[in-house]
């Protein structure tokens, strides 16, 4: 009985994760498509420095950041995958989704200060796996992006 | 102070190098975000707490920095990098170095 209990409850956190997560996923994809057209005219570059004959009234450094964690349904989708190995697309779409999301408030901030493009962009990214669900500690990640933008 | 990730800063000379300058700071959450982001992780997504956390947390690592820089005279701090490490579970260590200089 206990044991029927105890499937019952990872199977409502496999649904809660696979339905809530999955839709919490779309809806950030859609949103990160938005603000990406939307910013799409502020460049971003990793070149470290800026072309000498522009002209550059202010220099300022800008950051963008962002944690995000895995739920339940990708961390037992990838625990199944972690036996045959090969791509784990359940968190390659997580880190995709951090990283973008990182550029994007860096851009922001960017824009906010006037800037019309970011030089010398860098990226961070560490794992904070922390809050235990269970016995493995539920894995997320903090995503950096940032960059001088420049004001011109 | 103006900081900046370039190794120049555009328009002006750097007239003196002051060395490297660097702060840092180490932050775990309370209870009552780690519950929340507990809770939060089993549908995934952003978790807002540490996000929050952990940009204050740099903030005080570049104002940590900053004073650094200003205490050697320091007009400017450039070629700034970020580091974040998690030490123990719980906890992250927050660090912000560059190269403290006096520009004109």
């Amino acid at each position: 009985m206990e044991v029927l209990i105890q499937l019952a409850f990872i199977g409502l956190l496999l649904l809660v994760g696979l339905v809530f997560g999955r839709m919490a996923e779309k809806r950030h994809y859609r949103d990160i498509e938005r603000r990406e057209a939307e910013l799409a005219d502020l460049l971003v570059f990793n070149e470290r420095t800026p072309p000498a004959d522009r002209p550059i009234r202010e220099a300022t450094l800008v950051v963008g950041s962002v944690v995000i964690g895995e739920d339940y349904f990708k961390r037992m989708a990838a625990a199944l995958k972690g036996l045959v190995g090969g791509r784990l697309t359940a968190y390659e779409s997580l880190m995709d989704r951090g990283r973008r999301e990182a550029i994007l408030r860096m851009k922001e901030a960017a824009r906010a200060r006037g800037a019309r493009s970011v030089f010398n962009v860098r990226f961070e990214t560490a794992s904070l796996s922390e809050a235990h669900v269970g016995a493995r500690p539920m894995f997320s990640a903090e995503f950096i992006a940032y960059g001088t933008a420049l004001i011109d | 102070m103006e900081l900046s990730n370039l190794e120049v800063i555009p328009g002006r000379r750097v007239l003196r190098h002051l060395g490297l300058v660097q702060g840092s700071t180490v932050r775990s959450k309370h209870a009552g975000r780690d519950i929340m982001a507990g809770l939060k992780n089993i549908v995934g997504g952003e978790l807002k707490g540490y996000t929050e956390l952990l940009i204050e947390a740099r903030e005080e690592a570049i104002a940590r920095m900053v004073a650094q820089a200003q205490s050697v005279g320091a007009n400017a701090v450039i070629n700034v990098r970020f580091s974040t490490s998690n030490i123990t579970s719980g906890a992250a260590e927050v660090m912000a170095y560059g190269t403290a200089v006096f520009a004109e």
